[in-house]
């Protein structure tokens, strides 16, 4: 990458337009913490865009996050927005959602996250199928901390932790969800908005555990450690190496080193929520005694 | 604010302390509890699930420890009323939360049935060595709330205490129970609706675009707001500002952990609550908490049938401790006596408030049962005179097997 181009006198200042984001983005807190060519800022325009199509009342959506780079979309999005603990984010909006039943609850968080510390929770909260959409920013490394090596990390990828390269079996995210009980599984990559857009707006609508793998690009430390160039070199490989397959069998969904990546939806089925299952069982077990909860 | 009646069991009742606990919940007006089986504490969790969908709550059985206090806490700022349950394996893994409740000022409870430890220990046997755990066990600095019944009664009566208090300070509430409360059978009288008072929470009552999620009042405590009413929120865990948002300085820093701190420390008067018998000219007095507070009332008997001039101080809120009492009271007795089933936790508090002006005895025990009421007599007997006021804790160890 050529060196920025600074200009001999500053240009006169315009006005700036308003971001067409501004009604879904806590403005005071731009400029944000993620990096040049980072997929995760990309990932949160395809879900406002995917907010702003549905046309809901904003206030019943809430965003929770965990920790990490993606943790932090929960403090950017104008939304009643949770960060909460390391890989906990699922199970705190398990209680938010259960809280107030009418509340769309977002789990917006990372691969490290969602999967290695937390993957209790992933795989629980897709058992019960409990009502929230999932959306997974893979990035293939731990980025907050510098770079180290993730259960996403495909073999023989570099990271700080992995120095000779990694050599364990990665979490196919897809897979995992669906053997799960995840009634919705799509992945995209930060290539595909008007997709990954789309896909989000059916997860939101989608009752039950719905997920969607978002690949993004980390060039300061995935891009970099693994001598894969720029941010813009990532995305043309994802534009060069993905292969859109809708209703592929999750089971051929492994992502190899820099080999191609499946995109698509793959699941799209009906289970009833933990709610549902929670006011059938009881009333028909209970009859009249059966007090349904109702939150507010 | 008056309890609803709907979750209210009033009546005379044969309950054990677990169940009776899940009742004062109900009663307090909980309408959420994630929690995750351990013994001794499972009946809690128990009760609820049987009872939960006959008053309009959820149960839901998490998938673990770090999961069940992640849902309640998620559950409180969606406007309920939330607890869980656990005994000391569970209590380490939920230390995460009990930090993110206290930075995120969220009201909850937190029953733990303490059993023997370390580690997996006695699993259906006694402990009370979670006392320092509860008060220190979350990393970071801050001041917690924890209440120690020693009856059935109490796990109702102060289970809706324990709400009271996390609602008036916005902070989680330990209520540090024992396998023998637990699991003790006792008469346990659940008063009518309409004699339980409810600390209501405390919400923002000003304009909407007003609103600051934590910018407290003058008594340090913010008031609150709950998903879904239009605020457009902000909760992290991070260091923040009034805003709720994220500042990584020292001076924000300062700010928070001051307040979060004194909160609790300029309240401590209102907070503390202990029973007294007859401290008045006393030479000793016998200082204990939970099960302990009762087992100690046969020595005293004994002791006092000697002839020995014995007071009893039973702590029912442990922590925030009773500092200011306790050093006017080192200053008026020979010794300060205080059995626990642990080897020496809370009789440091007791030491270090007793700055050397009256003896302090531990009388120590590993766990698994409380103590022969000779042992703690002994300790009464020996510190009478006072005579080793100063030389730190005095410990009078149980007879060693075979001894006997």
């Amino acid at each position: 990458m050529s060196a920025p181009n600074v200009a001999e006198k500053p240009p006169p200042k315009a006005v700036e337009p308003p971001h067409p984001m501004e009604s879904l983005l806590r403005m005071e807190r731009i400029p944000h913490i993620w990096c040049p060519t980072c997929g995760i800022g990309t990932t949160v325009t395809a879900f406002a865009s995917a907010l702003e199509k549905l046309q809901w009342d904003l206030d019943k959506v809430c965003v929770v996050s965990g920790i990490g780079c993606t943790g932090r979309v929960a403090g950017y999005m104008r939304l009643d927005s949770f960060h909460t603990t390391h890989g906990r984010a699922i199970a705190y909006a398990t209680g938010v959602k259960l809280g107030n039943p009418r509340l769309k609850v977002v789990v917006f968080s990372g691969d490290g996250d969602l999967i290695a510390i937390g993957g209790n929770h992933f795989i629980h909260a897709a058992r019960r199928n409990m009502d929230m959409t999932v959306i997974c920013v893979n990035n293939f490394i731990y980025a907050m901390t510098g770079g180290q090596c993730a259960p996403t990390t495909p073999p023989t990828g570099y990271a700080t932790t992995s120095p000779y390269g990694n050599f364990e079996r990665p979490f196919n995210i897809p897979h995992l969800a669906e053997s799960c009980g995840a009634v919705y599984v799509a992945r995209w990559t930060a290539l595909h908005v008007r997709r990954l857009t789309t896909s989000i707006m059916e997860a939101l609508q989608k009752p039950g555990f719905s997920v969607v793998e978002v690949i993004t690009p980390c060039a300061n430390y995935w891009g970099r450690i693994n001598r894969l160039g720029t941010g813009l070199d990532l995305m043309k490989f994802y534009h060069e190496h993905s292969v859109i397959r809708h209703g592929a069998d999750t089971r051929t969904l492994d992502i190899e080193f820099q080999k191609d990546i499946v995109v698509g939806k793959f699941i799209d089925r009906e289970r009833p929520t933990f709610l549902e299952a929670y006011n059938q069982r009881l009333s028909q077990i209970l009859g009249e005694k059966f007090v349904p909860y109702e939150g507010d | 604010m008056k309890a609803d009646p709907k979750g209210v069991l009033t009546g005379d009742h044969f309950l054990d302390g677990d169940h009776a606990c899940a009742e004062g919940a109900l009663a307090a007006g909980c309408r959420f509890f994630g929690g995750y089986p351990i013994t001794p504490s499972t009946e809690v969790a128990e009760k609820f699930a049987q009872r939960c969908p006959q008053v309009g709550a959820i149960f839901i059985q998490m998938e673990d420890e770090l999961g069940s206090l992640a849902s309640v806490i998620g559950a409180v700022w969606s406007g309920r009323k939330a607890m869980t349950v656990t005994s000391g394996p569970g209590f380490s893994l939920m230390m995460e939360h009990i930090g993110l409740a206290v930075m995120t000022e969220t009201p909850l409870v937190l029953v733990n049935v303490q059993r023997g430890g370390p580690s997996t220990g006695l699993p259906t046997l006694t402990g009370q060595a979670d006392m320092m755990q509860a008060r220190w066990g979350s990393h970071g600095d801050y001041e917690i709330i924890a209440l120690s019944p020693n009856s059935p009664q109490e796990a109702f009566d102060y289970t809706i205490k324990a709400f009271n208090l996390s609602e008036r300070y916005r902070v989680p509430v330990l209520l540090m129970m024992d396998e023998c409360v637990g699991h003790m059978t006792e008469k346990v009288v659940i008063p009518p609706a309409d004699q339980i008072v409810l600390q209501p929470r405390k919400y923002y009552k000003g304009k909407k675009k007003d609103y600051l999620p934590f910018k407290p009042d003058k008594d340090l405590v913010p008031p609150m707001v709950k998903t879904g009413d239009g605020y457009r929120f902000h909760v992290t865990g991070l260091t923040h500002d009034f805003r709720g948002y994220p500042v990584m300085s020292a001076q924000c820093q300062e700010e928070n952990v001051h307040r979060l701190v004194d909160k609790i420390r300029s309240n401590a008067d209102d907070i503390v609550e202990y029973e007294e018998d007859q401290i008045e000219g006393a030479d000793v007095v016998v200082v204990a908490y939970g099960i302990t507070s009762r087992v100690a009332l046969r020595a005293v008997d004994l002791a006092r049938a000697e002839g020995i001039k014995v007071g009893v101080l039973r702590l029912v809120v442990v922590w925030p401790f009773p500092e200011t009492y306790i050093r006017r009271l080192a200053q008026k007795v020979k010794a300060l006596v205080m059995p626990e089933i642990n080897y020496g936790q809370v009789v440091l508090e007791l030491d270090r408030c007793a700055c050397g002006r009256a003896e302090v005895v531990l009388v120590p025990h590993g766990g698994g049962w409380v103590h022969d009421p000779e042992d703690i007599l002994h300790a009464i007997r020996q510190a009478a005179t006072g005579e080793r006021a100063g030389e730190g804790i005095v410990e009078y160890p149980r007879k060693k097997r075979g001894q006997e």
